[in-house]
């Protein structure tokens, strides 16, 4: 059962996936990564999307415990305060 | 955290500027949802532990993001249906969640197309082509949002 997808081409997968690539930082992409295989930069993008998911993880934990130490009575807390209310 | 700037990656590359044109630093803008998630965050719970404070941040996060991009993508409708039912959005913590099946037809693929499924909200309804689409704005809205992160935390340490 043939649905509207199913002619999509090989060259239009392909072009989707070097977009993907090119969205990698520097660091993961390879050198000569035009011969790289579909699968290997399939790869590599859930790897990064892996990283950036801890990334987020990673922050909120610093974020919640500077929260915990952040004294709201401070200077500078007030100076933001003020702003809020203009 | 707060709205980010990944409309621009799913529109075009002139975003509209701060909300407020009469502020002229965005910084203070930045500071100013930082602050107020920060009130809402602690006077919500003040004795919250901070797993529950890293779970509200976690969640506000994503839903900044999902926000940001609004219905224009399925990875962000389906992390706002996942707000709305409450569900852990989490990949790493394990909860069982009971949901429909929906049934594809997958033509030959990637071996790594069924992870990015699981990686991308939404993704296991996707086909292959909406799959890929979806992960290009999804990759760019999460890496503006860790930019986001990164500058929030900054603030902390140097408002100035």
């Amino acid at each position: 059962m043939s649905s509207r997808r199913s002619r999509i081409t090989e060259e239009e997968i392909n072009e989707l996936i070097s977009k993907l690539h090119s969205l990698l930082p520097e660091s993961r992409r390879r050198s000569g990564a035009s011969r790289a295989s579909a699968a290997k930069l399939l790869k590599e993008t859930c790897s990064y999307i892996k990283s950036l998911h801890r990334e987020v993880d990673d922050l909120s934990d610093r974020l919640s415990g500077l929260m915990a130490t952040l004294d709201t009575n401070s200077a500078q807390a007030d100076i933001i305060r003020e702003l809020l209310r203009s | 955290m707060h709205f980010n700037k990944c409309s621009e990656a799913t529109r075009n590359p002139n975003p509209t500027p701060d909300l407020n044109p009469n502020l002229n630093v965005s910084k203070t803008m930045q500071a100013a949802y930082f602050l107020r998630a920060f009130t809402v965050i602690n006077s919500a719970s003040p004795t919250s532990s901070t797993m529950q404070r890293r779970r509200s941040i976690r969640r506000a996060a994503y839903a900044s993001m999902a926000r940001a991009a609004g219905n224009r993508r399925a990875w962000s409708r389906a992390v706002l249906r996942r707000l709305h039912r409450g569900v852990c959005l989490s990949s790493s913590a394990r909860r069982v969640v009971i949901r429909r099946r929906i049934r594809v037809s997958r033509p030959r693929e990637p071996g790594q197309a069924d992870v990015l499924r699981s990686l991308v909200p939404g993704g296991k309804a996707m086909d292959f082509c909406n799959l890929l689409e979806e992960t290009a704005t999804y990759i760019q809205c999460l890496s503006a949002q860790v930019r986001r992160g990164r500058k929030d935390i900054r603030w902390v340490y140097y408002p100035g």
